[in-house]
């Protein structure tokens, strides 16, 4: 990876606005988790907010937003195969036949 | 024919040389592995007993330590891709500096959890305690894992692997980029984490 | 078989640079992927051979239930088979273990390890893998891994016992081997994820001028898919052991419900509340790509071999590679049918009955056009061929008996029958493991520079053929019949099974039968690498890039740095005066838009080390 100066000084500037994004969100998030909220708004709050700063860690510090397309499509696929993984056991349980015998 | 071609310099069609590839895919199977854990979490709160899972992760967990850890961690991230921009600027001693703090969050990140884990026990909670504790111990307990190994593959290339800033910087700049990903993927995880466990 | 020993003509002076290595860098640490190869290779056989002796054992205990075992039955202790009659502990040991070690510890190191080591740089062109020493730490954790899993024997209460599944609650409560079982398969996992890195890496990043990925040998599309499989679908299992060993070592309750009793006894050590479901899904997730791992490379080596001995270019190549990466894609979104019968509602199991039936398309197109490959061919019937041919029809049954299965209604009947261990066993055995016998016969030429005797060859296949179809056809019957599997007695306390217990007779002599067929094969192996007809570099007049190579080819692979002029398959090409037009070779018949290809492409030159 060839990196002119001028070009890691612009790098730079962008570090650190993000770190300041990521600590201000930080700070949002417990702040908000303060308020008690019912469970399904906190859970898409939380999850909102932390997507946010995730999204900022990837593009800027691993450089992600200026990536070639071959990573793009390997972490898209892994996207996709994450969210089947993520969601198949919790739908297959809820879609159980009979009474919820845990419950 | 024998040495490796696209080991440092990027090939010309895919653009990318062949360790920036390899930490890709790793990093995507890590994603799939606190994926799982992410999705056994999920269907553990789902199917809990009424009653076996505490309403707010703070009736377990200290929300302020895992702030702070939060902060740490973050900030660690910075210091990190501020130690690849060092050598990309050609200054070695910015490196080292932006690298040994790095390392040292670190340190200080697994003491914080160092003292969580110890209050745990404590309060006698443990992972058979409930499944709570059991999914919080189990997924911080394999972030801390990867933690300590990036903090051994950052001390190496602070110590005895910044040889080759004299024999081949860009093969080490390279390096750093490389580890440096895999340290911000710990972050990421974290950030995931954090909200997960203890503000839900 | 050492990479370093046949040296090519010329390049001493190259060699110079290199200092001779020793016993242990060259045999043990090496990280030539050749020799790697070969060690993946040669310690998957030896694993299968272990496997099918566990399973030579369970078969004698089936078709003779109760009678102590002729001969070597005092061999086994009074902990597993007292007086030489087995305990059905160790009976459920032998099976748990003979299938973790078949897929674990043999097909997959063979036919990814060791094929895809071995042969995929090759074909590619390239010097070596990407990363080799991360490939020869993958070998070692495969090793290490193994010598857990073995291990586990002879800890007290045996080895693993709860089906190559390990299903919890059953796995939890289980003996000592279980947690040597999950530590064997962190370390396997570990092994298989750091190769797929490696496989994918190397193929993207190493081919060689000229060699665009619709160029690729099919065989190295199917690594390339089966190392994505590898890479992905692995972690949940990794992260579903230690949750299992956590339950274990820790008492946490990941995989334990509330109030549960076992023999009367209350697990009150345990807090419960977790989802034994939980283990399965995540456990299935994994399971479920794996078996594509498993007929991928063998459909590789399939194709290879056929384009090779029908001399004409495989039919459908575009169509191959499509179907191959849908395959893949699709594997990652059916395992619940595997899970039809735990209590799942009728939508999921129909999204799941969907997703099945909808993979068994690029399956069959794979097969298809494989099989159209034989059309108005000229076939040579070289042993390699022989296997390949075979492969097409069992994998057929294999495959159409799976799709019953695959169906939630017909799977009520049939699940956890013997109808299932038909199923993937001809899938598997006469599939996978004729396929990889292909490779071999293909192959060992190029590796160590002799035939494989092709009377030994033929000896091999013909009982080999017979033997596989009389041990898995019975167990359809057996199936369709209603005997379960897993039954340490093969069904003989069961009145609906009393009609079809012949047939554990008929298995297990054919077992017997299959067992002396493989001895043609050993030692033809080994007699070859000395006695064995000199092969030439091109041991079959074949077109891709390995066969530029010397047989056996030096370290570095190419003496000289190979370019591919056309597709890999360009056989009995009108005009030309040989039945064949390599990949490597210049001028003649080739793609238009070669020039484009070369345009602004660096050759890989050969640096001064």
């Amino acid at each position: 990876m060839s990196g002119a100066h001028t070009d890691v000084d612009k790098h730079v500037r962008t570090y650190i606005t993000v770190f300041v994004v990521l600590m201000a969100l930080t700070l949002i998030t417990v702040a908000i988790s303060y308020l008690h909220l019912p469970l399904g708004p906190a859970v898409a709050l939380a999850l909102f907010v932390a997507i946010v700063k995730g999204t900022l860690v990837a593009c800027f510090f691993m450089h992600l937003v200026s990536e070639r397309k071959l990573i793009y499509w390997v972490l898209g696929f892994t996207v996709v195969f994450f969210f089947f993984c993520l969601l198949g056991p919790w739908l297959s349980e809820i879609n159980e036949i009979g009474p919820h015998l845990r419950n | 024919m024998d040495a490796i071609p696209y080991t440092v310099e990027p090939r010309p069609d895919t653009g990318l040389n062949n360790v920036k590839i390899g930490i890709w895919l790793f990093l995507a199977s890590e994603v799939m592995l606190f994926g799982a854990l992410f999705a056994s979490y999920i269907l553990l709160r789902v199917g809990a007993p009424p009653g076996t899972w505490p309403v707010h992760g703070a009736e377990y967990l200290s929300v302020p330590l895992a702030t702070l850890n939060t902060a740490i961690l973050i900030s660690s991230s910075v210091t990190m891709v501020m130690s690849w921009a060092s050598l990309m600027r050609r200054d070695f001693g910015k490196y080292r500096l932006y690298m040994g703090l790095t390392v040292l969050a670190g340190f200080v990140f697994l003491v914080v959890k160092y003292f969580e884990y110890t209050a745990k026990f404590h309060h006698d909670w443990f992972p058979s305690t409930n499944n709570f504790l059991a999914i919080y111990f189990t997924m911080t307990g394999l972030h801390a894992l990867h933690v300590i190994g990036g903090m051994a593959v950052n001390a190496y290339l602070l110590a005895p692997g910044s040889k080759m800033w004299r024999t081949a910087p860009e093969q080490f700049t390279n390096r750093v980029e490389t580890a440096g990903l895999f340290w911000h993927f710990v972050d990421l995880v974290w950030i995931f984490l954090f909200p997960i466990l203890y503000l839900l | 078989m050492a990479a370093h020993s046949h040296d090519a003509h010329g390049d001493q002076a190259h060699h110079a640079h290199h200092p001779v290595l020793g016993f242990w860098r060259r045999y043990v640490f090496s990280t030539d992927h050749k020799v790697i190869g070969i060690q993946y290779a040669l310690t998957g056989l030896l694993f299968l051979l272990f496997g099918f002796s566990l399973m030579m054992l369970m078969r004698w205990q089936l078709a003779n239930p109760g009678v102590p075992l002729p001969l070597i039955g005092g061999w086994f202790g009074e902990t597993r088979m007292p007086g030489g009659v087995m305990l059905p502990e160790f009976y459920n040991q032998l099976g748990a273990m003979h299938g973790t070690i078949m897929v674990f510890l043999g097909v997959v190191p063979l036919a990814v390890g060791g094929f895809g080591n071995f042969s995929v740089p090759l074909q590619i062109g390239a010097p070596d893998m990407a990363f080799p020493r991360l490939n020869m730490a993958s070998y070692h954790l495969y090793f290490w891994g193994g010598v857990v899993m073995l291990g586990s024997f002879f800890l007290p209460g045996g080895a693993a016992q709860s089906g190559w599944t390990s299903y919890s609650p059953l796995a939890n409560i289980a003996p000592m081997g279980q947690t040597a079982w999950l530590l064997g398969m962190v370390l396997l996992i570990t092994s298989s994820l750091l190769g797929a890195v490696n496989f994918i890496t190397t193929i993207i990043q190493l081919r060689a001028k000229g060699l665009t990925f619709f160029r690729l040998p099919f065989f190295v599309w199917a690594q390339f898919v089966t190392a994505f499989l590898l890479l992905l679908a692995f972690p949940p299992l990794e992260a579903a052991a230690v949750m299992q060993l956590a339950d274990r070592l820790l008492d946490t309750s990941f995989f334990m419900p509330e109030g549960l009793v076992v023999s009367g006894q209350v697990m009150d050590a345990y807090a419960g509340g977790g989802s034994p479901l939980l283990w399965q899904h995540l456990f299935w997730f994994l399971a479920h790509p794996e078996v594509y791992v498993l007929i991928l490379p063998a459909l590789g080596i399939v194709a290879e071999v056929i384009a090779n001995n029908t001399r004409k270019p495989l039919w459908g190549y575009k169509a191959l590679v499509y179907s191959v990466l849908g395959v893949g894609f699709l594997s990652f979104v059916v395992w619940a049918h595997h899970m039809f019968l735990t209590g799942m509602g009728t939508t999921i199991n129909a999204f799941f009955q969907t997703t099945t039936m909808i993979i068994s398309i690029p399956s069959v197109i794979i097969l298809t056009a494989l099989i159209l490959s034989l059309w108005g061919a000229s076939i040579r019937f070289t042993t390699p061929m022989l296997f390949a041919l075979a492969f097409l029809p069992m994998f057929g049954i294999g495959g159409l008996t799976g799709l019953p299965l695959g169906l939630s209604a017909a799977d009520i009947h049939l699940h956890d029958t013997y109808y299932v261990i038909g199923h993937f066993h001809y899938v598997v055995a006469p599939g996978t493991l004729f396929a990889l016998f292909a490779g071999i016969y293909y192959w060992y030429p190029k590796a160590t520079g002799r035939y494989l005797s092709s009377f030994l060859g033929k000896l091999h296949f013909w009982p080999s053929f017979i033997f596989m179809n009389g041990v898995f056809f019975p167990m359809f019957i057996q199936g369709m019949a209603g005997v379960s599997r897993r039954l340490f007695d093969g069904g003989e306390t069961y009145a609906h099974a009393q009609d079809v217990l012949w047939l554990n007779d008929l298995m297990s002599w054919s077992a017997w039968g299959l067992g002396l067929a493989q001895i043609p094969f050993i030692v033809n192996f080994f007699l070859s690498l000395k006695r064995g007809a000199v092969a030439p570099a091109n041991a079959w007049d074949a077109t891709t890039l390995e066969w530029a190579a010397p047989s056996p080819p030096p370290h570095g692979n190419f003496l000289v740095p190979p370019a591919a002029y056309r597709g890999p398959y360009e056989y009995s090409v009108p005009g030309e005066e040989r039945d064949f037009l390599p990949q490597f070779e210049p001028g003649g018949a080739s793609d238009p838009g070669d020039e484009a290809d070369m345009a602004g492409f660096d050759p890989q030159t050969v640096p001064a080390e």
